[in-house]
């Protein structure tokens, strides 16, 4: 059914070409305001910061009460946490994706998970840091340490690749899976080789950005894993560590005296890492859709 | 062959279900941790005007008073910019100019929060207090900006989506009255978009509630109870930087810890409602099965 | 006569809807024939090759009775292996799917599920049922491109050869040639004809024309039921009941 529109008066006088193109100015340049900022900041932030990355800042530790020296253990540390919730995640994630894509009916039960999905993504993350305090670090006995933050962030995470592991698996069609069924596939057989690789480049983007995000999380790793200043790299998963987003609340907030350069400098390796997995998701997304059979 | 495929299944059906074990977990742990306050604090000292720990005065009112004028005042900012943004990428932008907005909304999303939080301590603030001529620019207003920047991503794609939903025959019907695109747009698809709007919104709103770290770094952390619009340009604190700039210094099991883990429970339950309507105002989608053996 | 391939007794099927698609059929599915299952849309065909193989699993049955047997095999048992069955019965289906991998892959992907590991006996068996299939000579020297870049009648036949390089019984080709033009169309019918000596083949034909051309055997379905059941010849030429007289005279349908 059509709803036929019904217009108000205009409240100033113009002809309906002319209100058009005022009313058309008008979002243009709430569009404007909405992204310049953010150009802005990055743009910002590249041109304070750029002049601080030489490699010692990238590879050396801190000295001087962090006032000088580099941030080689926030690089490393930021790197160990996304590997930590890589490795958490992603089997359980893609895993459960398949689940509510390929095996799941339409059910009570399935409704309850999609709930409890839709409730994790909206967890604030500071609930997630008390979280993982409470199971990871007190009730575990994990410490403040990599792996508790790791776990901390893999749930937090968990919520992106499943919906985009769903998503991703449901756009291939459902052809495929009758062929690969009626040549003496099992479901599993036909997933695995026919379905899964053609969703393949969704969810890796997918787990990309989820872990894009995690990087960026300071507020989970506060109470589970980040340390203020470290004197060597972390040895091991029981260790805590420092972090770059965690680093740069410490450095902008807890220290006085705090250089601008290095500031600047550990904000833009941040920035860098986290729109780089961003840039590196969309081409995987251009390309697999490129090479799309179907 | 038949085993392993068993074995493959009934991983994936557990996998599948573990979302509503962590959403489980996540409860059960901030209730452990939090319910104990209800006894070890008098409801009248926890719902009084006075957050002071240090002199056991544990009154939550000006902490949640505090997120609910941040929240509001950075939905105030960010329906418009967001809902405007979506509405020239959907319904006006050119192939081109919309093959640029929407990867740099994208990026937009990917800004980790302590970063805006750093540009908040170094450029936002400074500027609002000599701007609006205050003594200090760490305020709910800075923070309700910066969470503006970080919800209005969200808003812009679901809006987006929500717009893209509505059919196109409705468009042409608009247009076939001789209605000019402009008010095809606020007659016609605003209208028909109206709860997928809502769900940006809503969704908004939690991101705002539940963001820590920028909110913390700019809105001066001071528990002040409300005063009105005046809340605005004043120091507020919030409850999710009350978490997390308070839960390192406390010694676990004590009052203080369980009343933190309290705040964590109300937090819990608004993101809960939040995410759950707004799912529900969402129209679910099915896979299509299609015929193959016509 | 031979005794038959696939005796079908008292087969009912009705679907979740409602809708009942197969109202107690009784049949012999003759081996080393082309059997033509024809009549409107709706009629039944496609349930009927669905239970064969049991791609109705898929489906949603309210209630499925009756007894299917293939030789002792019991198709109808619930427990059955109906990975093995599958690849006793294959199915052509009436668009060409390819699956999206390679044509190799599109052809080994029956037998690696089956536990084929040995290359060259895979590279033999794809080889063969490329041949067999009349495919052979115009693809093999690009093997391994997508099979999305075939044409539609080879894609067609690409998935004829995957079905026979798992060497099934039964062939089942629910209107094949749908999607294809006439030279295609004749490459198909003409290999079905002469593959009829090694398999037993269930065709739901694209038009009467086909269905006159391929049948040794005819079954007519109308509205879920099995009106006649004769030589493709006595079928076609001199249909006993009334409402198959009628379809065959094109009154109707």
């Amino acid at each position: 059914m059509i709803e036929y529109p019904q217009y108000k008066k205009p409240f100033y006088a113009l002809s309906k070409q002319n209100s058009q193109k005022v009313g058309f100015s008008f979002i243009r340049l709430i569009t404007l305001v909405t992204i310049l900022p953010i150009l802005g900041i990055i743009a910002y932030i590249v041109f304070k910061g750029a002049g601080s990355i030489t490699w010692e800042f990238l590879t050396a530790m801190p000295s001087d009460g962090m006032r000088a020296g580099g941030i080689l253990p926030a690089i490393v540390g930021t790197f160990y946490l996304m590997i930590g919730t890589a490795i958490f995640s992603i089997p359980l994630g893609i895993a459960a994706g398949i689940y509510l894509s390929e095996y799941a009916a339409d059910n009570r039960w399935t409704r309850l998970i999609r709930i409890a999905i839709v409730s994790l993504a909206g967890v604030p993350s500071v609930v997630y840091g008390l979280f993982g305090l409470g199971l990871f670090v007190l009730f575990f006995k994990f410490g403040i340490s990599i792996l508790s933050a790791s776990l901390t962030l893999s749930i937090m995470t968990l919520p992106v690749i499943i919906s985009t592991t769903e998503e991703s698996l449901r756009s291939v069609p459902y052809r495929f899976r009758v062929v690969g069924v009626s040549l003496g596939g099992t479901q599993w057989q036909t997933i695995r080789r026919v379905i899964l690789p053609q969703a393949l480049p969704g969810i890796v983007t997918g787990i990309i950005l989820g872990l894009e995000r995690a990087v960026g999380e300071t507020a989970p790793i506060l109470f589970t894993g980040a340390t203020f200043f470290l004197p060597h790299l972390p040895g091991s998963p029981m260790d805590a560590t420092m972090a770059l987003p965690y680093h740069i609340y410490v450095i902008s907030t807890q220290v006085p005296g705090m250089p601008s350069g290095i500031q600047y400098g550990t904000v833009l390796v941040l920035l860098a890492f986290v729109l780089g997995m961003n840039l590196i998701a969309s081409l995987i997304r251009s390309r697999a859709r490129a090479r799309r059979q179907w | 062959m038949k085993r392993s495929e068993r074995f493959i299944a009934n991983s994936i059906k557990i996998a599948g279900s573990s979302s509503i074990l962590f959403i489980l977990l996540i409860f059960f742990f901030l209730v452990k941790e939090g319910l104990p306050a209800l006894g070890e604090v008098s409801f009248k000292n926890l719902f009084s005007l006075r957050w002071y720990p240090i002199e056991e005065l544990f009154g939550i009112l000006p902490l949640i008073s505090g997120s609910l004028v941040v929240t509001l005042t950075s939905i105030l900012i960010a329906l418009p910019l967001g809902v405007g943004t979506a509405i020239y990428i959907g319904e006006i932008a050119p192939k081109k100019i919309k093959e640029i907005l929407k990867p740099t909304v994208e990026i937009m999303a990917g800004i980790p929060s302590v970063v805006l939080g750093f540009i908040g301590i170094q450029a936002l603030s400074p500027f609002l207090r000599t701007f609006l001529n205050l003594p200090t620019g760490l305020t709910a207003l800075s923070g309700a900006i910066l969470l503006a920047l970080i919800a209005i991503p969200s808003i812009v794609s679901i809006a987006e989506d929500a717009l893209y939903a509505v059919p196109n025959s409705y468009r042409d019907a608009s247009y076939a009255l001789g209605a000019t695109q402009w008010q095809t747009i606020w007659g016609v698809v605003m209208p028909s978009a109206r709860s997928g709007l809502m769900t940006a919104v809503m969704l908004g709103i939690g991101r705002s509630l539940g963001e820590t770290m920028a909110v913390m770094m700019v809105t001066g952390n001071a528990a002040t109870s409300f005063a009105g619009l005046k809340s605005i340009i004043m120091p507020v604190r919030t409850m999710t930087a009350t978490i997390a700039s308070e839960m390192g210094e406390v010694a676990s099991s004590s009052v203080h810890y369980h009343v933190l883990f309290f705040i964590g429970i109300i937090l819990f339950i608004f993101s809960l409602i939040i995410n759950i309507s707004s799912s529900s105002l969402q129209g679910k989608t099915k896979q299509e099965k299609g015929q193959v053996v016509s | 006569m031979p005794e038959a391939k696939i005796t079908i007794r008292d087969l009912y099927l009705r679907y979740s809807d409602g809708k009942e698609a197969l109202k107690h059929i009784s049949l012999d599915i003759q081996p080393n024939a082309i059997t033509v299952v024809f009549g409107p849309a709706g009629g039944g065909k496609s349930s009927l090759l669905k239970v064969l193989n049991r791609l109705i699993d898929l489906s949603d049955v309210e209630e499925m009775s009756g007894e299917v047997r293939m030789g002792k095999l019991d198709i109808l048992e619930r427990g059955l292996d109906v990975v093995g069955l599958r690849r006793r019965i294959g199915v052509v289906f009436s668009r060409p799917i390819p699956l999206p991998l390679t044509i190799f892959q599109n052809i080994s992907f029956g037998l690696e599920v089956a536990g084929m590991r040995d290359k060259d006996e895979l590279r033999a068996r794809v080889e063969k049922a490329l041949k067999q299939a009349v495919l052979w000579e115009e693809i093999y020297d690009r093997l391994d491109d997508p099979a999305a870049s075939l044409s539609g009648g080879q894609q067609q036949r690409l998935c004829l050869a995957r079905v026979l390089a798992l060497e099934p019984e039964v062939i089942m080709l629910d209107e094949p040639t749908s999607a294809l033009d006439p030279v295609s169309t004749a490459k198909i019918e003409e290999f079905l004809q002469e593959a009829k000596k090694d398999y037993t083949i269930l065709l739901a034909p694209h038009n009467q024309q086909q269905a006159a051309r391929m049948s040794d055997y005819a079954a007519f379905f109308l509205q879920g039921e099995l009106v006649e059941y004769a030589g493709g010849s006595d079928m076609f030429m001199n249909p006993k009941d009334k409402r198959s007289q009628d379809y065959v005279q094109g009154r109707f349908g």
